[in-house]
């Protein structure tokens, strides 16, 4: 009836009993608390049916919120191991537990925190910047969320029955085929990352078509705004990359459950496909995340330095530079697999070449801030954390680019510095810049300065402090997921120096809870207008939160930072009588399709398998449904529009 | 890694400081730039020059496509050279004729064969200073990757295959070495050390070790070879010839199940 599932899998020692009573009680208090204040109707009404791009993207963000805490706790969780074990069987936790925490950190901080984030910062803001009123297609965008929510769950479940993986992040066989990881773990980390990849994949497309398709008349593509850009970019790395994912994972799954040999070690599986398919995409997936906080620098920087954005070609030139090479550089991943010199020559010289569109970045932006008026406001200062950060991460980059030296820090504390470098110091940073610097837009109130820059201060000297001394002990030779430390190496006061590090950072999400409460407390107080940090592109020339249909008459774009050109020419006010506007009905079929989603994937976890062929069936149908219904939109008539634009005049 | 007792370790070390160099010509004065144009065009400092419109510059930008292409070129050459002059199998020029160690990486301990001496040891290393070794490396575990840092870069050691790294230690000592990849619960204790001895104090140790008890067959192989972790290194006096190979042909070879001839599957890589 069950599969493999048994009330066993629920049994646990006591330490890994804590996080399992966290995320049950963690449930059942979320749903006391939503009986408490009335408010399922109002959460089914304004949030699960929703179809409205910014209302996902705030749903975005909250799940990638609530991960960060569980991926941060599994930080806490292996910094503190670390810091006092003394040798083997020493410290907490566990070998197999300490394993399972360093492989779902890995996993939920790249695919349930920095992934949702960007998401989150896309349909917020991308809509926006171009002048539409919702992406191409609304539907697909709240399958895409409730898919990635699922999945989110299905790996927070993993704390509850049964196991999850003990395999590093990227699960390389042949630790990850059934001779060596025969539990259900593997399993719960091939299900999440399908469901979730089917929900980025969904959600990429969408978004190429929004950008190329529904731009306010008059904006060229030279005319958009560079994040919009970025966001092309990366949808288009998602687009190319993640098929490669779903096609890696379902061998591995085939080699699982029905014995094929596509990775194995033996009868003619080969591990190192697997290696070569799996860096193919995670790879250009660094780049996914990366191109979007770049291109919101590039609008930040002109609106804080009061000037515009210098050398916006080069800027679009480099970005495309980006998402081309990123495809051509999977290799220095494994220099040490034993490829011969000229393979590994090419892609190390492939990787620097990538440096040179960074480099090019990086001038413009400085010279951005060359002669201008720069305001130093929380955003600003993500910017100067980001960039004095990300020149150290870039530069260690370019160092294991070069195979000789990577012989001598791969694998190390080294790598795992610089890579932490780059997407905390460059992805994490970018994304606070951005939800700092269009937190207002959505919310209708700024936060709070003060706060923000004490969260700021203690998340870049929390950085520094956790994560320099693992530069120095990958230069030692400390490898990276030991358990256990052997005491006469000499590593433990920088280790100790690292999880002070950790708290610290700990420090820093604290005080961004506590900007995000004094900010809503304060919120008559920090109200922002549809423009307050006298913006150059289109997301202002709209009300803070804007209506549902975003703008009550679609801008007409005249050049490059269009707000910009509106207000020097005294256009911006959004002038005449309105029109009836089109807008995509709510639905909860995305939510339904997400929940039946997430059955399928906890059944092929746990061999379940009348669940699997129930629920395959129930998508399919849905999805036939919905295709054959005419029903999917609605008229605000103008009358309503007209009474909306008025109550934001009136307060 | 910053004190290489190796040829190998020593060129790494120096290819790595060259490439810090190159790449801190342009880092440091980017550095410099920021702040100092983060301080003075402050928007307080009205006296500082104000460009709103400027946003376009043909020359500047060439420089700046430019700087980066030219550190890259040079890196770029440094990198080929570099990367064909330490490709791992390229042997260690030498005056002294070298020797071959076979490393087995097993769930979690390492196995190092010496076929030329007809012994074996377990989780330790013993090698004659001055004597460039190659090491064949495969695994019969997860995939694993052999390092000694302190005489050079590491190699991944997979099951069913054999890869190469060639390194030679130039003072006697004891290096620590490890596997960097993630192989399972015990790979926190894969660590072994790698002694290395002068040519004659090598030569007795073989002798000492010849006259141990232990012998290293296939049977005997097979219980190493479960997973679990040793307390302390050991040695075998005596290694079946054959052992090496047997140890790869494991992957190659269909298991033998009666009344299947599993070698006429398509697909079948024998």
């Amino acid at each position: 009836m069950f599969g493999l599932l048994t009330f066993q899998s629920f049994i646990h020692g006591p330490i890994e009993t804590i996080p399992e009573l966290m995320v049950v009680g963690g449930g059942v208090f979320a749903v006391l608390l939503i009986t408490y204040f009335k408010a399922w109707g109002k959460l089914y009404r304004e949030w699960i049916v929703t179809v409205d791009a910014k209302k996902i993207g705030i749903m975005y963000l909250v799940l990638a919120f609530i991960m960060l805490f569980r991926g941060g706790a599994d930080a806490a969780m292996m910094r503190a191991q670390q810091a006092i074990s003394m040798g083997p069987g020493t410290g907490y936790l566990a070998a197999d537990h300490y394993a399972q925490i360093f492989t779902a950190h890995g996993v939920i901080m790249i695919f349930f925190v920095a992934m949702p984030m960007m998401f989150g910062l896309l349909n917020l803001v991308v809509p926006l910047q171009i002048g539409a009123r919702d992406v191409a297609f609304p539907f697909l965008n709240s399958v895409s969320f409730w898919l990635t929510a699922a999945a989110a769950m299905l790996i927070n479940f993993s704390l509850v029955a049964g196991e999850f993986a003990a395999t590093g992040w990227l699960a390389y066989p042949p630790l990850s085929e059934l001779q060596y990881s025969p539990g259900v773990g593997v399993d719960y980390w091939i299900w999440a990352l399908q469901i979730a990849g089917a929900g980025t994949l969904m959600a990429g497309i969408n978004f190429i078509t929004t950008i190329l398709k529904m731009r306010a008349p008059g904006m060229k593509l030279m005319q958009m705004p560079i994040f919009v850009w970025t966001a092309l970019g990366s949808m288009l790395l998602v687009v190319f990359a993640f098929p490669i994912l779903t096609v890696t994972l379902g061998e591995l799954s085939l080699d699982r459950l029905l014995g094929m040999h596509f990775f194995t070690t033996d009868l003619g599986g080969n591990v190192m496909m697997y290696v070569n398919l799996i860096w193919a995409w995670g790879h250009p997936e660094v780049y996914i995340l990366i191109l979007p906080a770049f291109g919101l620098f590039s609008e930040l920087v002109p609106v804080f330095s009061q000037k515009r954005l210098f050398g916006y070609t080069s800027m679009v030139i480099a970005t495309m530079c980006i998402v081309f090479f990123s495809f051509v550089v999977w290799v220095h991943h494994f220099f040490t697999m034993g490829a011969g010199a000229d393979v590994n020559a090419f892609f190390g010289i492939m990787t620097m070449v990538i440096a040179i569109p960074t480099g090019v970045k990086v001038f413009n932006w400085l010279f951005t801030m060359f002669r201008g008026r720069i305001i130093f406001s929380t955003p600003m200062l993500w910017f100067m954390g980001f960039i004095s950060t990300f020149i150290i991460g870039g530069m260690t980059g370019v160092l294991m680019a070069v195979p000789g030296a990577d012989f001598e820090l791969h694998n190390s504390e080294f790598l795992v510095a610089h890579f932490h470098n780059m997407v905390i110091g460059g992805v994490l940073f970018g994304f606070f810049a951005g939800i700092s610097y269009w937190f207002p837009k959505f919310a209708g109130f700024r936060l709070d300065e003060a706060w923000g820059k004490r969260a700021f201060w203690a998340w870049v000297i929390g950085f520094l402090t956790a994560f320099m001394p693992l530069y120095a002990l990958g230069i030692m030779g400390m490898t990276r997921r030991l358990d256990t430390i052997d005491p006469s190496m000499g590593w433990h006061p920088l280790l100790v120096v690292a999880a002070l590090g950790a708290c610290i950072i700990g420090l820093g999400v604290l005080f961004q809870v506590i900007q995000l409460i004094v900010s809503i407390r304060n919120r008559e107080r920090l109200a922002a207008g549809g423009d307050p940090w006298n913006g150059r592109t289109l997301e202002w020339a709209t009300h803070s939160p804007p209506p549902p249909y975003n703008f009550a008459h679609i801008p007409q774009v005249a050049g490059r930072d269009a707000f910009w050109i509106m207000k020097k020419e005294g256009t911006s006010f959004q002038k005449g009588s309105y029109e009836d506007i089109h807008m995509p009905t709510d639905t909860p079929l995305g939510f339904v399709i997400a929940v039946v989603a997430g059955a399928f994937g906890f059944a092929m976890i746990w061999h379940i398998w009348w669940l699997a062929g129930i629920s395959l069936p129930i998508i399919i149908a849905i999805i036939i449904a919905r295709s054959l219904s005419t029903h999917i939109e609605h008229v605000i008539p103008s009358s309503e529009v007209a009474r909306i634009e008025a109550s934001y005049k009136q307060s | 890694m910053l004190n290489p007792q190796g040829p190998i370790g020593t060129a790494e070390r120096g290819l790595m400081l060259h490439t810090i160099e190159l790449m801190l010509i342009v880092a440091v004065p980017v550095y410099i730039l920021i702040f100092f144009f983060a301080w003075k065009y402050r928007a307080s400092n009205t006296s500082a020059k104000y460009m709103p419109e400027w946003e376009h510059s043909k020359m500047d930008e060439l420089v700046w496509w430019a700087i980066p292409l030219e550190i890259v070129l040079v890196l770029a050459a440094l990198t080929w050279t570099s990367t064909h002059e330490l490709n791992p199998p390229n042997p260690i020029a030498s005056d002294t004729p070298g020797m071959t160690i076979e490393v087995v990486a097993l769930p979690w301990k390492w196995l190092f064969i010496y076929p030329e001496q007809g012994i074996a040891t377990v989780g330790g290393l013993t090698i004659p200073v001055g004597t460039p070794i190659t090491f064949k490396v495969t695994a019969d575990a997860p995939m694993n990757s052999f390092w000694i840092p302190q005489l050079g870069g590491q190699i991944y050691a997979m099951s069913g295959m054999v890869t190469t790294l060639n390194l030679m230690a130039s003072s006697p000592g004891t290096y620590s070495g490890y596997s960097s990849n993630y192989s399972g619960d015990g790979f926190a204790s894969m660590g072994f050390k790698a002694t290395a001895v002068p040519q004659g104090d090598f030569d007795s140790w073989v002798a000492q070790t010849k006259e141990g008890v232990m012998a290293l067959n296939y049977p005997t192989y097979q219980s190493l070879a479960q997973p679990g972790t040793i307390d302390a290194p050991f040695s075998y006096a005596s290694v079946a010839d054959d052992l090496y190979d047997k140890i790869l042909m494991q992957f190659m070879s269909p298991p033998s199940v009666p009344g299947t001839d599993m070698s006429s599957m398509p697909g079948m890589r024998m």
